[in-house]
């Protein structure tokens, strides 16, 4: 079971380990990076659910008959692009939360909020 | 033109977001955006209207039907959330120009409007497509816009409530992609109809089950409900009034109309009772919801957080509906979803006002304020009373109604608790307006709010009254689109 669904093994590790880096860290730079890890296993998840084993690329070719599916491949780029979004958007917030408070840490961001 | 008028309620803003990008001039931006939003109301007044014609309408993108292309489907439900969104939606753009004026540096007004309509256009998106898919590029476009503009709060807190918002809301937003992509390994389909008839006979299938369970929990994120709610207080009580007053009109009502559209449409409301007692999860969170949100609110001295916690409590009777798990129940949930957009709307506009004319929504600023902004504090009250539940405003035809559910099982201790909430919610109510009416003001006197504030916001104040009186179209509507959602119709 391990050896042919390798892949999954490797999403849901992926998974874990960027959810976890989202929940435990302090700093938000490294909470956006744990984001972006939980994100990307997502998008392992859905390549490798449209491959078909011995499968080529959709493109109709003589002595072809296997093609992957290319929909979930289709639908994470629109994903990719969504995440690469998300994560300009957060590191623009990060860069005027620096301005604004001096800090990237999350305590001491807390910490100056109940000062004033 | 009108076989279009799907597509063109979602393309519409988002068209003319880019155009308001090119309009430098933050007044010109303005009147853009109005006359988009104008139209949307047209549309979806259309729809509705159509809608109740000829039956539900089905519009294949680009021409390629489906289940292959991607299918806009406007029902009942949908009809009349887009109908709600997209009228809170101008109203609050008319207001826009003078809320913002204080609030938002100059230069960066016209890139307001931008994200206003961006957003505008996914929540109207996510309720018009009939692919779940499409729900989550559009769930997308309509966050990231409101990452944006929750960040533009003068507050330095408003940019640490929108980072949290947005890792809270990708976090979501990527479980529901998870179960999105289970879904289609499992059946091989996006497209919800096409869904809704495979799912039936997988209903034992584990990857089913998983699927459902992230798409709950991501939708269940995005609506804020409570334990999920953490967020949600903070981005309300520091982004921009008008900000506030469209969010809680709007956003959280598109995601509890997802959570009904995945609950009911694509799934089927027996899917995996068996397994999950997800009623009874939803009757529990909803109560607890109401409780401790409604006791967090009593004691905040910021008068936005406070109206943001007594929207979390609000969206706790929204799932309570749903947790009754009856027809009538889920009317009582879709009422309030239009009579909460009424009143939320009507008191942050407010609150809007008294932004603009104090700089800030602490409770210090209400005393005496029914001398000095009596319009203003009369909406307040008006709001009050319907987020009570007073007859002869919406708030008592949804609490109403939820109450007749419960009656309709018997279940007492329910209609105790729903009116236990109700007289919480008095005491926060009353104490606005006792430090409004009984205490003096001190320092200078300021005048009542610019009448291009006041005007948006008496308007919904007196859509509080005319719809708890008149009930006709919300009642017809929310009663046809439950009995549909229940009898798994067209």
């Amino acid at each position: 079971m391990l050896p042919e669904l390798y892949n999954y093994w490797v999403v849901i590790v992926l998974m874990m380990i960027g959810f976890y880096i989202v929940i435990v860290q302090g700093n938000l730079i490294k909470k956006l990076i744990g984001l972006n890890i939980f994100q990307t296993s997502v998008f392992i998840f859905y390549i490798s659910v449209g491959k078909v084993e011995g499968g080529s690329a959709p493109i109709l070719a003589e002595g072809v008959s296997v093609y992957s599916n290319p929909l979930p491949h289709v639908l994470i780029l629109t994903a990719i692009v969504v995440g690469i979004a998300t994560m300009a958007l957060a590191l623009a917030l990060v860069v005027r939360i620096k301005n604004a408070y001096g800090t990237v840490e999350e305590e001491e961001l807390q910490e100056r909020d109940l000062r004033c | 033109m009108l076989s279009h008028l799907p597509i063109l309620q979602v393309i519409v803003p988002l068209l003319a977001a880019p155009a308001c990008l090119l309009l430098d001039r933050a007044r010109a931006a303005w009147l853009f955006a109005c006359m988009a939003s104008f139209i949307s109301v047209v549309i979806s007044g259309l729809l509705v209207f159509q809608v109740h014609q000829f039956g539900v309408l089905s519009y294949s993108l680009g021409g390629w039907d489906a289940p292959w292309g991607i299918e806009y489907r406007i029902d009942l439900l949908s009809a009349y959330v887009l109908l709600i969104v997209s009228g809170i939606g101008a109203l609050m753009i008319l207001a826009a120009d003078t809320a913002i004026r204080i609030e938002i540096p100059s230069e960066r007004q016209p890139l307001f409007y931008v994200l206003y309509l961006l957003c505008l256009a996914g929540l109207l998106g996510i309720v018009a497509t009939g692919d779940i898919f499409n729900v989550f590029v559009f769930l997308e476009i309509s966050s990231l816009a409101t990452y944006a503009l929750i960040a533009q709060g003068r507050d330095r807190r408003a940019l640490w409530a929108a980072y949290q918002y947005l890792i809270v809301g990708t976090i979501g937003a990527t479980f529901i992609l998870i179960g999105i992509g289970f879904l289609y390994s499992l059946t091989g389909t996006l497209n919800m109809q096409d869904l809704a008839n495979r799912l039936p006979a997988l209903e034992s299938s584990a990857t089913a089950f998983t699927a459902f369970a992230f798409l709950m929990v991501g939708v269940c994120l995005k609506l804020a409900l409570f334990p999920l709610h953490l967020w949600l207080p903070n981005a309300y009580a520091y982004a921009p009034s008008i900000v506030t007053a469209f969010l809680a009109a709007t956003a959280t009502k598109v995601a509890v109309y997802l959570l009904i559209r995945f609950h009911f449409s694509v799934f089927g409301v027996g899917f995996a009772a068996s397994v999950l007692p997800l009623h009874s999860i939803f009757l529990v969170l909803g109560l607890v919801g109401v409780f401790v949100a409604s006791l967090v609110a009593i004691q905040q001295p910021n008068v936005k957080r406070l109206f943001a916690y007594s929207s979390v409590a609000q969206i706790g009777y929204m799932i309570i509906g749903i947790g009754i798990g009856t027809v009538t129940g889920l009317q009582a949930t879709l009422l309030h979803l239009f009579n909460h957009a009424l009143m939320k709307g009507a008191l942050f506009l407010a609150l809007a006002a008294i932004v603009f004319r104090f700089g800030s929504a602490d409770i210090r600023h209400f005393a005496g304020l029914g001398q000095r902004m009596p319009w203003t504090m009369a909406i307040i009250v008006i709001g009050g009373l319907s987020l009570i539940g007073v007859p002869g405003t919406v708030g008592f035809i949804s609490k109403w109604y939820l109450i007749l559910a419960a009656f309709e099982r018997d279940w007492w201790p329910l209609i105790i608790a729903v009116l236990l909430g109700s007289l919480l919610a008095v005491i926060y109510i009353w104490r606005l307006i006792e430090v409004a009416y009984f205490r003096e003001g001190e320092g200078e006197s300021r005048g009542e709010a610019p009448l291009s504030l006041l005007i948006p916001t008496a308007i919904l104040a007196l859509a509080n009254i005319y719809f708890g009186i008149d009930t006709r179209l919300p009642v017809y509507l929310s009663d046809s689109a439950a009995q549909m959602l229940f009898g798994g119709g067209p």
